[in-house]
């Protein structure tokens, strides 16, 4: 009966939301969302379902929050750093680093807790910011450059573990992953306040328009007096504080460092949150909530796989499938050359639009007399 | 007998623009048409329509008589209509022969047969009477050579008519000619000609008959020979012969300058393999012209003052200070504008907004924290759209949909909202249509007589003789010459260009 009532509140606010955004780019985001959220609603058992234990809410929506929290730090930094035209392929193997030292620092040199979560963000920075400098400052291309680290990041991070496994118990560790706060999942509001960070740096500051500008046309944002080389040495390092504290969540999802898994091949899911968020590999605009719901939307599919039991081998392929059709949908030309397809029917409820005056209004580009 | 081409009541509508209303066009088999207007005038839309790049709306298109609607490029192509688009739309990584045979390759089974490439692209070469090495990468070659393969492209096909969409924007007056004599050739063998430029003396050097368009309807089609030039304009603009004749009469007035001490000193300014080193003075309130063919230096004078490439020898005094600029912000920190000569590459954000764009170097100027509200950026832009008539249906606008001589307009308005004491204008007028110029004209007096000290660079000679107070001649890299006032004129240009060591 509960289940009943906040299901349809849950709809309808989702349905007043996405009203609201029509016409704007990430309408078609948060319409996949919407869609696929439709799909479990009907066709998986429970995962609308929600229980209280002990005053916090447990339910398949709130693993998709935060089992998406990694995506969507992620995706916060590449989002920018796709913006100016490049992309950052490190950032797996920067979260294995940032568990490493964290762990290590917590259960080897038994450090405070904070001091170890501290020095791993402050490491990641300066993955990031060594990203920045082959960029920016070598002027290599963006895929090899961050490669260096892509490859070499484990690497790093199983030195600093010694190829131990670290298992930690920490509580301040342990909360950040799997926490509650508000008797919501902590890693929730962690990233909306990372979101609300990152928007008030980028948004609240020129600091976007010089991104946007530098991805758009690099040379002319040179002549404008723009200094390209300190904005993409920026966006690289928060690229790679972002990935710090998705390590950080990472490993205290799992209570312990995995230098081999963590974060493993995550740097693609988050390029596809950005590029399904609306924001064109090739730079220029962006979309900083299209890119987080992105996200969500990647780890809803993944979790609607677990739910449904598809086996984790085989799950890529329905999910390369589904993604390919969200991408096409978000272009113009795409989405009418699909409308046409079923021009046929349109035609044929020709009379019953009429009776119900349901016609739409007049094209505007056809020629007036 | 039918003519070649027959455009009849072409329309085009975009939302909330009529691109081309009922415009009709007919050219005959061996002559040279020349299509005439303002940016915005249709002409470009016009062209697309007719090589089916984009549907038309209403009108019909007759080639030899027969009614032809060809849906894309390459069916006009094969239909006889070829295009040579304003940009080289070459690939500058292949060779020669790989461009003019690109997307028609003689295959055999499957397998690219290259030696018949070379001799097809050196055939089609022929019939432009050129020579060249049709293995070497198409880069290596000047542009004018590479228009000239371009065109050896569009009639490798077997062409009846050749549309030259600007193809002289980026030659320079001996390569004029020399296209000129390839198109004269074509037109004795009988093809049809369109021919879309800026250029009043070139119209009027090669074309045939002009048809005149404006606000996309067709003004008239006339004789070339019976359309005295200020006609031509005035049919172009819209305005009365004798408003034109006012504006083309009107020259500098003298004497605005207002100090003696220069805005910027250069001395001994120069850099290895871009220019000589050179002393320049530009005074507050006073245009200085900077002529010189195509590359003899303009653009890398232009670029050392703003700081692009670092000079390696000499120095500049901005009010007497010693400044070094090791990038165009530090130049803009001394309240130095430009514009560059290359509009699309150096100069628009394409896919940003014309409130964006117009904000930018003012916003690059302040820290980026310090970030321009919305509201002070939209009365920023909306002052701008006004004061220089930037044509744009919103500020909110993208820009790459804008015409060229309204993104030029943009680009100085970028540089006007920065208030600069030194504004560098590396050929403002190119590509933009006569109205445009008009305006953009004044408005290089305007600030001047407020005080600002311009630099001027242009290839129309014309151009830089009416603007300016004093100009600086450049040739080989070099700065060969300096006119003052009362010796400016075209003719002592060219003298000092052709005989001044």
């Amino acid at each position: 009966m509960i289940d009943w009532v906040s299901d349809l509140l849950f709809w309808l606010v989702f349905g007043v939301v996405l009203f609201s955004l029509r016409g704007k780019r990430i309408f078609w985001t948060v319409g996949a969302l919407g869609l696929l959220l439709l799909f479990n609603q009907f066709f998986t058992p429970g995962f609308f379902h929600i229980q209280v234990l002990g005053g916090h809410l447990y339910g398949s929506r709130l693993d998709v929050l935060n089992q998406g929290a990694k995506v969507m730090l992620l995706s916060l930094g590449m989002v920018l750093v796709i913006a100016t035209g490049g992309v950052d392929l490190s950032v797996g193997a920067v979260m294995a680093i940032a568990a490493a030292v964290s762990s290590r620092l917590l259960v080897t040199e038994h450090q405070p807790p904070g001091i170890a979560i501290a020095v791993a963000l402050l490491i990641s920075i300066l993955a990031g910011a060594w990203n920045g400098l082959l960029v920016a400052g070598f002027g290599i291309q963006p895929i090899v450059a961050t490669l260096v680290l892509m490859v070499a990041g484990r690497g790093i991070a199983q030195l600093i573990t010694e190829g131990q496994i670290i298992n930690f118990l920490d509580p301040t560790m342990v909360y950040l992953g799997n926490g509650h706060l508000f008797g919501l999942p902590f890693t929730l509001t962690l990233v909306l306040a990372m979101l609300l960070l990152t928007y008030l740096m980028v948004r609240g500051t020129a600091l976007g328009l010089f991104i946007e500008s530098v991805g758009d046309n690099d040379e002319a944002s040179r002549y404008a007096g723009i200094n390209a080389k300190q904005v993409k040495l920026l966006v690289y390092t928060f690229s790679g504080f972002c990935a710090g504290l998705a390590g950080l969540v990472a490993c205290s999802n799992i209570r312990s460092a995995d230098a081999n898994n963590i974060g493993l091949y995550l740097e693609l899911d988050a390029i596809l949150a950005v590029v399904i968020g609306g924001t064109s590999l090739s730079g220029g605009r962006f979309y900083l909530v299209g890119a987080v719901i992105g996200g969500l939307f990647i780890q809803t599919l993944t979790t609607t796989f677990y739910a449904r039991n598809v086996s984790s081998d085989i799950s890529p392929v329905p999910k390369a499938l589904v993604i390919i059709a969200v991408c096409l949908f978000q272009a113009e030309a795409f989405r009418k050359r699909f409308g046409q397809l079923f021009l046929p029917i349109w035609e044929v409820l020709k009379p019953i639009r009429t009776r119900f005056h349901l016609s739409p209004a007049e094209r505007h580009d056809t020629p007036r007399p | 007998m039918a003519p070649l081409l027959e455009v009849i009541g072409l329309s085009k509508s975009f939302p909330g623009v009529k691109a081309l209303d009922g415009v009709d066009l007919r050219v005959e088999a061996g002559e040279v048409h020349a299509l005439m207007g303002e940016n915005g005038a249709g002409k470009s839309t016009l062209i697309k329509a007719l090589t089916g790049v984009f549907p038309r709306d209403a009108g019909e298109t007759r080639l030899e008589g027969k009614t032809i609607a060809p849906s894309c490029r390459a069916e006009a192509e094969a239909m006889g209509i070829s295009t040579v688009y304003q940009e080289v739309n070459l690939i500058p990584h292949l060779s020669v022969a790989e461009n003019i045979c690109l997307g028609r390759q003689p295959t055999w089974m499957g397998v690219v047969r290259w030696r018949a490439i070379a001799q097809r692209a050196r055939a089609a070469l022929a019939r432009l009477d050129l020579s060249l090495d049709v293995n070497r990468q198409l880069s290596l070659y000047s542009i004018a050579v590479q228009q000239m393969v371009a065109i050896a492209r569009a009639l490798d096909i077997s062409a009846k008519l050749l549309i030259l969409d600007e193809p002289t924007s980026s030659l320079d007056r001996t390569e004029v000619e020399e296209l000129f004599k390839k198109v004269r050739m074509l037109r004795e063998r009988g093809l049809g000609i369109i021919f879309i430029t800026h250029f009043l003396e070139q119209v009027y050097e090669i074309s045939d008959r002009i048809t005149v368009l404006r606000n996309g309807c067709r003004v008239g089609c006339f004789p070339t020979k019976d359309l005295p030039r200020i006609e031509l304009v005035s049919h172009m603009i819209g305005k009365a012969v004798q408003q034109v004749e006012a504006l083309e009469r009107k020259r500098a007035s003298t004497a605005t300058i207002r100090s003696d001490s220069p805005t910027l000193e250069a001395r001994g300014l120069g850099k290895k393999g871009s220019v000589h080193p050179f002393d320049l003075d530009i005074r507050p309130g006073e245009v200085v012209g900077l002529a010189g063919l195509l590359g003899s230096g303009r653009t890398e004078t232009a670029r050392l003052l703003f700081g692009v490439d670092r000079p390696d020898e000499g120095t500049i005094r901005i009010n007497d200070r010693v400044v070094k600029f090791h990038s165009p912000r530090a130049a803009i920190r001394n309240r130095i504008a430009l514009t560059p000569e290359d509009r699309k590459a150096a100069g628009i954000i394409p896919s940003l907004t014309v409130r964006e764009n117009i904000i930018l170097a003012l916003q690059a100027s302040r820290l980026s924290w310090r970030r321009l509200s919305l509201g002070e950026q939209e009365k920023l832009a909306d002052r701008f759209i006004q004061a220089l008539d930037i044509k744009t249906p919103s500020r909110e606008q993208v820009v790459q949909n804008l015409s060229g001589g309204n993104q030029q307009k943009v680009l100085l308005a970028r540089w006007l909202a920065t208030e600069p004491k030194l504004f560098i204008l590396d050929e403002p007028t190119r590509g933009i249509d006569v109205g445009a110029k008009a305006e953009i004209e004044k408005l290089i007096q305007s600030l001047r007589q407020n005080g600002l000290a311009v630099l001027f660079i242009s290839s129309e000679l014309e151009e830089v003789v009416r603007q300016s107070q004093r100009v600086v001649v450049l040739r080989d890299r070099k700065k060969i010459d300096e006119l003052t006032e009362g010796e400016i004129s075209e003719e002592a240009i060219m003298h000092s260009i052709a005989t001044r060591t």
